[in-house]
């Protein structure tokens, strides 16, 4: 039994099958990898767990839930965080306030109208988030502004928001993509971290076979929209099935 | 103290401190000095004033935290002064129910128009905006003559039933009051040359202005203000973060219209009278300006903005002709019509023309409005400071 399962999903755009019969398990606590080949179908994939796209067929549950047809945001409360392939922050706030407004996110849900308390006044939310910043050393960046982060450091506020909300599941979409290759060892090590620290499940979408292979308990290599291997790293370099899709046989 | 931090409640005590004094303060010149006619401290004005500080208050609440712009706040505001107008015509001239239902029911008119039109955003969310007030007033004006009276508008009459009110003898005008006190009564203090009006109305208005104020101060620093920045900032991260943004936008909506309510409210307790030209786009327009004017975004910048646009239009459209050739009668004769033919087309009803002006310059040069000049301003002393010292030391910013 898996956290997070994919039975039978199909979706197709006009003529166009983009997954065929996709079928997937990510156990709870270890860190799964969907590689494959560009237009494999792994954006399409990883649209359906976020209720961004509703597939033709099968079905998407999360701790036994269906995700199908929920908005982003109740898919998020169910505990399923995600990071972006660029990544996404509030821009014109402060780096802690990024921080805060997850944690309140995490206490208060969806819509709460808490208007006349003060957010200076929330210390167990100020410590939190202090505490968020601290583990991905970012506390001494507290008030500068989102927007004048490097890249690495908005990637890591990200996480810090994600992290803040104590996630299930966090779902990365390629995250180290278009990064310096310093600061994909840094992505890398504090993906580690977090996983040894916290032991959350995570699915990883990627295309840098050397992060994956760096991370990835297993993977699952996606093909012309389907699953063609689901394997531990070790077995899945040699396999045919991979080198073909990846050398492009099937073409 | 109040849940405020030093800064907040020093913001706080600098509204208070202007709006009590400010009979003083907007009554510099003599009476009967050439520069009298500068003077704005008259009960009319500085209602005004205030009045459109408040408006500006709840219109940045919506505008200047989640970046959505309504061009139809007037709407608020006209819905406002009719229900206003209906308490004093039917139940009393107390303002008290006219101020309760003129919020409650901007309120819930502004529920139904944020209902519909958040379901947009952008220009989208405008445009709607922009009709709904523009069929309140075409409504206001044609089939609801009934309740809006129309082109002649609402004004109490003598024959008003009143039923909390004794019966007003046959003759005498129908004056609004507070528990006795008579909005329009004023209290005039000679001093010297000078002569200060206090104006029961004036103060009142004012003391709304400094809860309103007090109140956009906490929601400001509340969290709800801050998811309320996050939506201006990023709505997919908010929605990937697990929280819903239309509710938190329709609440800034209903508490924006809310303020609207309270201003129309006010509007008709000074004036006692109501019409449908409050609703005109011209009237939202007019508060897009004042907060953009004074600064979006920030606490005090809508007031300014309000006071700014109100003081000038007021002064601006005072000035005539005659005041223009006295200006510049130490000119020679030629030189003296030129100057005067050159500036006239800004005076008088060509005052929107210098707002037009004013308002280019502002967003070229200053795009946070007025209190981004303070701003620069006092970056300037404080640079000039420093390097006096000579303590050398860059800002963190310039360290980066």
């Amino acid at each position: 039994m898996g956290i997070l399962e994919v039975k039978g999903v199909n979706k197709s755009f006009g003529g166009l099958q983009a997954l065929n019969d996709v079928n997937l398990n990510v156990e709870e606590g270890t860190v799964h990898a969907i590689i494959g080949p560009n237009g494999a179908g792994k954006s399409t994939l990883l649209n359906c767990f976020i209720g961004k796209l509703i597939p033709d067929s099968g079905t998407v549950t999360f701790d036994n839930e269906s995700l199908l047809g929920r908005k982003p945001h109740q898919i998020n409360q169910m505990g399923v965080s995600r990071v972006f392939q660029t990544p996404e922050i509030f821009s014109d706030l402060t780096v802690f306030e990024n921080v805060i407004i997850a944690c309140f996110a995490k206490r208060d849900g969806a819509f709460e109208l808490n208007a006349l308390s003060s957010v200076a006044s929330q210390t167990d939310m100020q410590e939190k988030a202090a505490q968020m910043l601290i583990d991905v050393n970012m506390i001494d960046k507290r008030d500068e502004m989102a927007s004048s982060m490097s890249r690495g450091d908005k990637r890591r506020l990200e996480m810090a928001m994600c992290l803040a909300q104590d996630p299930k599941l966090l779902l990365l979409d390629e995250p180290t993509a278009g990064m310096a290759r310093a600061d994909t060892n840094n992505t890398i090590d504090l993906l580690k971290e977090i996983q040894e620290a916290r032991g959350i499940t995570m699915a990883i979408i990627e295309h840098d076979m050397h992060v994956v292979f760096s991370l990835a308990e297993k993977i699952s290599v996606l093909a012309q929209g389907t699953v063609i291997v689901e394997d531990a790293p070790e077995n899945i370099k040699g396999n045919p099935k991979v080198q073909e899709a990846y050398l492009g046989g099937a073409h | 103290m109040l849940g405020l931090n030093k800064k907040d409640v020093g913001l706080l005590l600098v509204v208070i401190v202007l709006t009590v004094f400010a009979p003083f303060i907007l009554n510099p010149f003599p009476e009967g000095s050439a520069l009298a006619q500068f003077n704005a401290g008259y009960p009319d004005l500085m209602q005004r004033l205030v009045i459109f500080g408040i408006f500006a208050i709840g219109f940045n609440i919506l505008f200047g935290l989640t970046g959505y712009l309504s061009f139809g706040h007037a709407a608020f505001l006209g819905a406002g002064s009719y229900a206003g107008i209906w308490m004093i015509k039917l139940l009393t001239l107390n303002i008290v129910p006219a101020i309760i239902a003129s919020i409650v029911v901007a309120g819930l008119f502004s529920l139904l128009v944020g209902w519909i039109s958040l379901r947009r955003s952008g220009i989208y969310f405008s445009i709607l905006t922009l009709a709904f007030a523009q069929m309140s007033y075409s409504l206001a004006y044609s089939v609801l003559t009934p309740i809006t009276g129309g082109e002649t508008g609402l004004q109490p009459k003598v024959s008003d039933p009143r039923i909390f009110d004794a019966a007003l003898a046959e003759g005498t005008t129908p004056r609004a009051n507070f528990f006795g006190m008579f909005m329009n009564d004023s209290y005039e203090l000679v001093l010297g040359g000078w002569v200060f009006t206090f104006n029961v109305g004036y103060y009142i208005a004012a003391l709304f202005l400094v809860i309103a104020f007090y109140i956009s101060i906490r929601i400001f620093r509340s969290p709800f203000g801050l998811m309320l920045r996050a939506v201006k900032s990023n709505q997919q991260r908010l929605n990937y973060t697990g929280i819903e943004s239309r509710p938190y936008t329709l609440a800034a909506f209903v508490i924006s219209g809310m303020y609207a309510g309270l201003a129309g409210g006010l509007l008709v307790a000074m004036d006692t009278q109501a019409g449908a030209e409050r609703m005109f786009w011209t009237a939202s327009g007019e508060v897009v300006l004042m907060t953009i004017l004074g600064g979006a975004g920030t606490l005090i910048g809508p007031v300014l903005g309000a006071g700014f646009i109100k003081y000038f239009e007021n002064i601006v459209s005072k000035i005539n002709e005659s005041v223009l050739q006295a200006w510049f009668s130490f000119m020679p004769e030629g030189m003296q019509d030129l100057v005067v033919s050159i500036f006239y087309p800004f005076i008088g009803k060509g005052w929107h023309l210098t707002l037009g002006i004013i308002f280019m310059l502002v967003v070229i040069f200053l795009p946070g409005g007025l209190m981004e000049g303070g701003q620069r301003i006092s970056n300037l002393f404080k640079k000039k400071s420093n390097t006096d010292s000579g303590s050398g030391k860059s800002s963190p910013a310039a360290a980066e």
